[in-house]
This record gives structure tokens, C-alpha cells and sequence, in this order.
């Protein structure tokens, strides 16, 4: 019995191969214009892919480029990934909706609230991927913040998604009453405050926002080594590893069962997908010709700390089915170029995988429904059993 | 020879957390749903409103240490509100409440310049500043900032924004480097978003102190007042207007739309009968004396709402902590103020707090409404208003439909919305001017 995934696309501007924007064509300002995310993130959405991630950064320059001299013929030009999902939001059905969030420059209180939002904007289809921006690029454009360590940073990533699950438990399901006769529209007593003080910052009050169709939103990461793998063993619902082959992907998996096991605090498991880039091109050898030609244009053979994988669907499909008899969750497909690889992901590649049974089927509503994962209560949530004035005489019995 | 009316502005607040909103009655709806948001968005569309209008949340409301239970309390996110909304609306304003104290400029920049592009144009700014340590102990900076830093953290916080919003040329790949070096911010951006459709959002301004006013001249496009009484309305009119010159500016540069709430009736007399109803579900007993006991900063609960003012002192011991020095001073004179109004006219605490919080703007019949409305625009009181319904979403729909045409037929409010207008094309306002010059960009 094969092993069942599912399938993601990670967003990147013009695609994440460097020179795809050139190739295209692709001026700053086409890239700032709602239109083509919304005609892509229907086109997946249609194809029944899981979620979409959208990329982001608070910087003009990418992360490992000198941000003093900025490389010409790059795309440059971004819209903020929070405020774009929101725009998706009701303009989708079921996809979810997963923008990137810098932890180190951020109000962790803002990106509570704006992520709730995007869960009650989408009906239940909100994530965030949480990504530390320590560039050297990214502390000139707020200027004053002490340099971190990369260690650091990823503490401070640490404590950032803590008190996003403690903002958004912090309204109980319950809390607004609407009780006409007292008054009293909302319940004091079901509201709860964050009480938060860690090394890098504290947050005093409960959030803004009642809790959200999901409860919590999905954290995501994307780890590469030690330090990410146990930030997301202890805080993520989902990762994204970037395993060059099966082999890798079976020894990365083993360590992060390892990190999960001393300090995981989520009773579910942690969603592992494995990211590879994709171009993809009906015609035999064609997706390897249009590599080569955008290496070319770029100077240079393009290395991604993700596999490179360039076919026809079927040869791009075979690779994701040995991905999947690894025993990751999913698969996420950053595209080459867009929007080309991702209508071909949604017209091609994904009804091949689901004919060939390699998908999952779902037919949850939420995001969280359709990775399995339950919708959490909220941690101040007084369960029947443990109210006093609600426990019922007969013996506790084990869920 | 007749001249053409002046053009009347109107703004759509969304009724936030407060006592404006009358929860209880069975026809209103949800203040967290997008569904709502959405409503109230399209109502404002189909009444050609300029915007929509939403406040900001930085933290839960506490009376007594505990959560407010008594009005509606809990709102979404302002920016994410607003960018969904660009994607259901094609000619309305979308502009967010956002504080200078609590934000970094670089990022909400770009967040701005974000939903200027996803909205082709249609991004406001209401920049306030914030002051307390309230709000602050949830963010990173924390703390109380003086009432004169907020300020001068507010202008930086705008002129290094417009910086960054100008350092995009048309057709450019690359944006000039912004080097700002203040008591504020010391930055050195490379910003990553071009240059949006309307080069930068519309600011907006609410504050009324002195410090306020000169940051509405020198930076604001509208001003939201809450001055709504006409003589109060024409005296504000004429002193911040009158501070634009001095900035090399003319009156149309800035809009003054005051808040103002409504009661139709289909005579005067069903208006100010059903005027009284709505004000007496806007403040019920409970939240006459909540309103007191937040001046008083005591427990009033032992007091008839419907009796006199209490005869107690107010306790400001623990408020003084807070950086109020001369807290006590304050309230005192604020009290003396409640007696004095309550004595005169013979209120009770109920009937007070009905007068100082509940008290409609605009009351009376459809033509009643329009024309003076039309009154207020004409004789240079307002350019307008920010009006403010009581149900939410439907708090905007009986405006739309029956006061909305008689301002059409007076001639005064437009009839459609020019096709791609941008929220600046929509309130008449002149293109920003860069703040760099072309020479800056042989320095980069």
C-alpha cells in the first residue's frame, strides 16, 4: 500500500528560479499587481492543492546577497505576504492560505491578530510560516535592533510562537455571551491574558481578536539543520525540510522524531513536507532545455538548498511518489518560473498524482481538517470533567 | 449665473468597540465576521461613499481590572480587515486607523504601500499616536512615551514614511537608499515596494490637541474631527485650515470630515422619538454608571442611575502611577463640569451620560438630514462627515437609500464613481508632492 501526501506550492514572485523574472520579463511593478496572485492561487485552488505558502522578507535584497550592491537583472518588488493572503482569502474556496512572517522585527502582537483575522477572513484557512530575519539587510531597514545570533534568533522565533498560541487561546470559544439581560456582552470571566515576559520581549493582554475557526492557525517552519528542526519540533504544526533525495529525507525525519521526543509540547505529530523546485514542461527534455537557458541568463548553474527537479509531469510526478514512500506528510512544489510551473502543477501535475493515488483525499473545510490535525481547544478551556460544579459522580475514563 | 454646489464628502465608520453600537437589538449582526465587514463595505459603495473607515485595536478595554463586558467588545485586525476588502470592492476608500507609537515605519509602509496596490489605489492612513502604558505592555517598546515625544515620534514616523513611499521611480527596478538619521529612527532602507497607485496612501489625522493640529497641517489630506455642533464645526474649520499656508498649502489640500450619527424618521416627531429609544439601548443603567465609575475611578454601583450625580470624591491615588501628574486636578475639574451640565438641566446619570455620549448629530426626516448636511458643506463648517450608524452591518443601509439621493439631487454628492478613481481622486485632493528631487537620486 502506497503512502499517501499532500500537495503544496510554496509562491515566490516570479518564481524561484533567479533569472525567471528575466526571462519573463517580469518588471517590479508586475509583480505588485493583485492579479496574477489571484489567478494563481485559483488555479490551485481548483487543483485541490492543500496550501499555498507565500513568500516574504523585510528587505529589498535577497538573504544571502550583499545588501550594498544590489545584483542587477534580479526581480525586485514585493507586496506585504499577510496583507496578500487576506486579499486571497475571499476570493478562494479552500485552499489554505499560509503568507511568511519575519519574527525578529515584528510586533509578535500584530501578527497574532492579522493571522487571526486571515482565519476569519478564510473561513478556516489561515497559516503563517515564521522565518527569522536576521539579514544584515533587514536591521538597516528598522535600524537600532542589536544584532542576533543566528541561535538567538531562532529563541526569539521560539517565544514568538508561543505567545501566538497563547494570544490565540486567550479568547475562549465561549467568551462572547450576548446576554441581553445582564448586559454583559462578552463573559470576563472567558477571557484570559497572555502574561507573557520572555527574553525578548512581553505582551501583557489577552488579544483583540475572539478566537478563530481554527483556534489556532498553523504554525509552519522551514528547517535545514539542528537548530530550525527543534524550533519546530517544539512550537510548528507543520515543516518544510529540503531532503535532496529519498535517503536524505528518511535521516532527516529520524532526527526531527528525536527533537520531537524531548521537546515537542503538541500532543499531535509534527507535518513533515519536503520542498523540491519544479519546472515542468510537457515535452520530453524540454523542462531541462529551459533550465539550462535560465542558468545561462542567471551566469551560473542555479543551487537551491532544495532539490532541482526539471521533467514532464510524469518524471516530476515519479520523484514526488519515492518523496513519498519516505513517509513525509507532503510535499511542497516551489515553482521555477511563474506563473507557468504552477498552471502546470494545477493542469498537470496534480490530476497525474491524484490519479495515480498519491494524494491524500480530504474533504475537511479548514486547513487544519484537511491535515488531520484536530482543532485544538483553547488552553483555558475548562473541560467538563475539570469544572467542579459540572464533574459527574462516575470515574474518570481515559479519551 | 448659478456656480456648482461644493462637493460633499462622506466617510463610513465602521461602529467599533464602543457604546455607539446598539448589540442588543435583535437585528444586529457580527463585528468579527467578513461577511459583515463586507455588508458594510458594499452599503458604502452603493451610498459612493469616499471610504470606509475602521479603528484600531491595541488592546482589550478593562473597567475595574477586568475586561469591559457591558458593550461590544473584540475586533479583527485593521490591515487584514482592509486588504480583504480590496479584493470585494472596486471604488470605495479603505482607510485603517494605525498608531505611530506602536509600529516600526518600514514595515507599515510597506504594508500601506501593499494595500494601495491590491486596492488600485484606494489606501487611507488615520495616523495616531499613543501615549500609555496601557497599550504599550503589549509590544515591544513598551512603556510610556510623553505626550511631546508621541509627536515628535509621529512626524519622523511620517516624513520618513513619505521618503520611503517617494523612493521609487516610475519604471525604475531600483528604489533609491533612504538614509534617515533621527532622534526617533535611524535607518538605512532599501524599500521593496514600488511605488503605489496613488505614489502614497491618503493620511488622515484625528487628534485635536495644539500638537495635533500642527501635525494635521503639515502632514494630514483629512482631518476627522468630533466637533459636530455647526459653530464648533466652522471655528475648527477655520484654524486648521487656516495653519496650511504656512505650509505652502491651499484649503482643498485637507478635507475636514467630522463624525456625525443620524436618526431618520418619516416625520420630526417619529426621528427624536425613535432618537430617544436608540440612545436609552446605546447607554442602559449599567453602562450610565460604568461611564461614572471610569471618572471617578470608584465603585458606583450602590447609586440609582436614574437619581443625581454621586456626592463622593473620585479616587485618582493609583492612576497617578501611571505618569498623570496632575491627574487629580483633572478629574476634579471634569466632575465640576458633569455637576454643573447635570444641575442646569436637570439630569440624571442616565440622561447624563445619554447627553455626552449618545447624543445624535443629525435627527429628523430624510430632507431634514440632507439639508443640513448640505448646510454644514455650503457655509465651510465641514467638507463633510464620518458618518456612523448604530446596528452593525446594517448601521449604513437607510442612509444609503434615503438620504444618499436628496444630497444628489441638491447637486452637492456625486451620482457615480469616475471609472479607476483612486481614494485622492475620490475626496478632490491634489497629487502628493515628492519629497525627494530628482538630484537625490545621482547620490544613490
Amino acid at each position: 500500500m502506497s503512502h499517501r501526501i499532500h500537495l503544496a506550492v510554496a509562491l515566490e514572485r516570479a518564481g524561484w528560479h533567479p533569472a525567471a523574472g528575466r526571462a519573463a520579463g517580469v518588471l517590479p511593478h508586475d509583480l505588485v499587481t493583485p492579479k496574477p496572485w489571484v489567478d494563481q492561487a485559483r488555479a490551485l485552488d481548483r487543483a485541490g492543492v492543500v496550501f499555498a505558502t507565500i513568500e516574504d522578507a523585510l528587505a529589498l535584497t535577497d538573504r544571502f546577497e550583499d545588501a550594498d550592491d544590489p545584483r542587477p537583472g534580479r526581480v525586485r518588488g514585493r507586496l506585504d505576504a499577510v496583507l496578500l493572503a487576506s486579499a486571497l482569502a475571499p476570493l478562494t474556496h479552500r485552499i489554505g492560505l499560509v503568507p511568511t512572517v519575519t519574527t525578529t522585527h515584528t510586533e509578535p502582537f500584530h501578527v497574532a491578530t492579522g493571522i487571526q483575522t486571515l482565519d476569519v477572513a478564510s473561513r478556516g484557512r489561515a497559516g503563517v510560516r515564521l522565518v527569522v530575519g536576521g539579514s544584515p539587510a533587514e536591521r538597516a531597514n528598522f535600524g537600532r535592533r542589536d544584532e542576533l545570533d543566528a541561535e538567538a534568533g531562532f529563541r526569539e522565533a521560539g517565544e514568538v510562537a508561543d505567545v501566538l498560541g497563547r494570544l490565540w487561546d486567550s479568547w475562549q470559544d465561549d467568551a462572547i455571551i450576548r446576554d441581553a439581560a445582564t448586559g454583559r456582552f462578552v463573559d470576563a470571566d472567558r477571557i484570559h491574558n497572555a502574561d507573557f515576559a520572555g527574553e525578548f520581549f512581553s505582551i501583557t493582554g489577552a488579544s483583540i481578536v475572539p478566537r478563530s475557526p481554527q483556534g489556532r492557525p498553523v504554525i509552519s517552519v522551514l528547517a535545514h539543520e539542528s537548530a530550525p528542526y527543534r524550533l519546530a519540533a517544539e512550537h510548528a504544526d507543520v515543516v518544510f525540510v529540503t531532503p535532496h533525495g529519498p535517503a536524505a529525507a528518511t535521516g532527516i525525519l529520524a532526527e526531527l522524531d528525536g527533537a520531537a521526543a524531548e521537546l515537542r509540547r503538541s500532543a499531535e505529530r509534527l507535518r513533515v513536507f519536503a520542498d523540491v523546485v519544479v519546472l515542468i514542461d510537457d515535452a520530453p527534455g524540454r523542462a531541462h532545455d529551459a533550465l539550462a537557458r535560465l542558468d545561462d541568463l542567471d551566469g551560473g548553474a542555479f543551487r537551491s538548498d532544495a532539490a532541482v527537479v526539471a521533467g514532464t509531469p510524469t518524471e516530476v510526478a515519479d520523484h514526488i511518489r519515492a518523496l513519498a514512500a519516505t513517509g513525509v506528510d507532503g510535499v511542497r512544489l516551489r515553482p521555477a518560473r511563474q506563473p507557468d510551473d504552477v498552471f502546470a502543477i494545477a493542469d498537470r501535475l496534480a490530476p497525474l498524482l491524484r490519479a495515480t493515488r498519491v494524494l491524500r483525499d480530504d474533504d475537511a473545510a479548514t486547513l487544519r481538517g484537511r491535515l488531520g490535525l484536530p482543532r485544538p481547544q483553547s488552553r483555558y478551556a475548562v473541560t467538563p470533567a475539570e469544572d467542579p460544579r459540572t464533574t459527574p459522580a462516575r470515574e474518570k475514563v481515559a479519551p | 449665473m448659478s456656480r456648482s454646489p461644493r462637493q460633499i464628502h462622506l466617510a463610513a465608520h465602521f461602529p467599533g468597540v464602543n457604546s455607539t453600537t446598539v448589540w442588543t437589538d435583535p437585528a444586529s449582526g457580527s463585528q468579527i465576521d467578513f461577511a459583515a465587514f463586507e455588508y458594510f463595505a458594499r452599503t458604502a459603495e452603493r451610498g459612493f461613499f469616499d471610504y470606509v473607515f475602521l479603528a484600531e485595536g491595541l488592546r482589550l478595554r478593562e473597567h475595574k481590572g477586568r475586561v469591559h463586558e457591558l458593550d461590544v467588545l473584540g475586533r479583527p485586525n485593521t490591515l487584514a480587515v482592509l486588504a480583504a476588502l480590496s479584493a470585494v470592492t472596486d471604488h470605495v476608500g479603505l482607510v485603517g486607523t494605525l498608531s505611530t507609537t506602536f509600529n516600526e515605519p518600514y514595515e507599515l509602509a510597506r504594508q500601506l504601500a501593499t494595500l494601495d496596490h491590491l486596492s488600485a489605489g484606494r489606501a487611507g492612513w488615520n495616523a495616531v499616536t499613543s501615549s500609555d502604558a496601557f497599550h504599550g505592555a503589549n509590544f515591544r517598546r513598551g512603556g510610556f512615551l510623553a505626550h511631546a515625544d508621541r509627536y515628535e515620534r509621529a512626524k519622523e514616523f511620517a516624513a520618513l514614511s513619505k521618503k520611503l513611499w517617494d523612493s521609487w521611480d516610475e519604471g525604475e527596478a531600483l528604489p533609491r537608499r533612504i538614509r534617515h538619521s533621527g532622534a526617533q529612527f535611524d535607518v538605512d532602507a532599501l524599500f521593496d515596494v514600488p511605488r503605489s497607485p496613488q505614489g502614497r496612501p491618503v493620511i488622515v489625522q484625528a487628534g485635536d490637541s495644539a500638537d495635533g493640529r500642527d501635525f494635521g497641517a503639515e502632514h494630514a489630506e483629512v482631518i476627522f474631527s468630533l466637533h459636530q455642533d455647526f459653530d464648533a464645526a466652522r471655528v475648527l474649520y477655520d484654524d486648521v485650515k487656516g495653519r496650511l499656508a504656512a505650509w505652502g498649502r491651499d484649503e482643498d489640500s485637507l478635507k475636514i470630515l467630522p463624525a456625525a450619527t443620524f436618526v431618520i424618521g418619516d416625520t420630526d416627531a417619529e426621528a427624536r422619538e425613535r432618537s430617544r429609544e436608540i440612545a436609552r439601548q446605546q447607554v442602559r443603567p449599567e453602562q450610565a454608571l460604568t461611564y461614572l465609575e471610569q471618572v471617578w475611578g470608584r465603585d458606583l454601583s450602590g447609586y440609582d442611575p436614574d437619581g443625581p450625580l454621586p456626592d463622593v470624591e473620585p479616587d485618582t491615588g493609583s492612576e497617578t502611577a501611571r505618569g498623570w501628574a496632575n491627574r487629580h486636578k483633572a478629574v476634579q475639574a471634569r466632575i465640576a463640569s458633569l455637576r454643573e451640565l447635570s444641575e442646569a438641566e436637570g439630569l440624571s446619570v442616565r440622561e447624563l451620560v445619554i447627553r455626552l455620549t449618545a447624543k445624535h448629530t443629525f435627527v429628523g426626516t430624510p430632507e431634514h438630514i440632507a439639508s443640513e448636511i448640505d448646510r454644514y458643506v455650503q457655509e465651510r463648517a465641514t467638507d463633510g462627515f464620518t458618518v456612523v450608524g448604530h446596528l452593525t452591518p446594517h448601521g449604513l443601509d437607510e442612509f444609503a437609500t434615503r438620504v444618499v439621493p436628496l444630497l444628489q439631487e441638491r447637486g452637492s454628492y456625486r451620482d457615480s464613481y469616475d471609472e479607476g478613481a483612486t481614494l485622492r481622486d475620490l475626496l478632490g485632493l491634489p497629487a502628493p508632492a515628492r519629497t525627494l528631487t530628482p538630484d537625490a537620486a545621482a547620490a544613490r
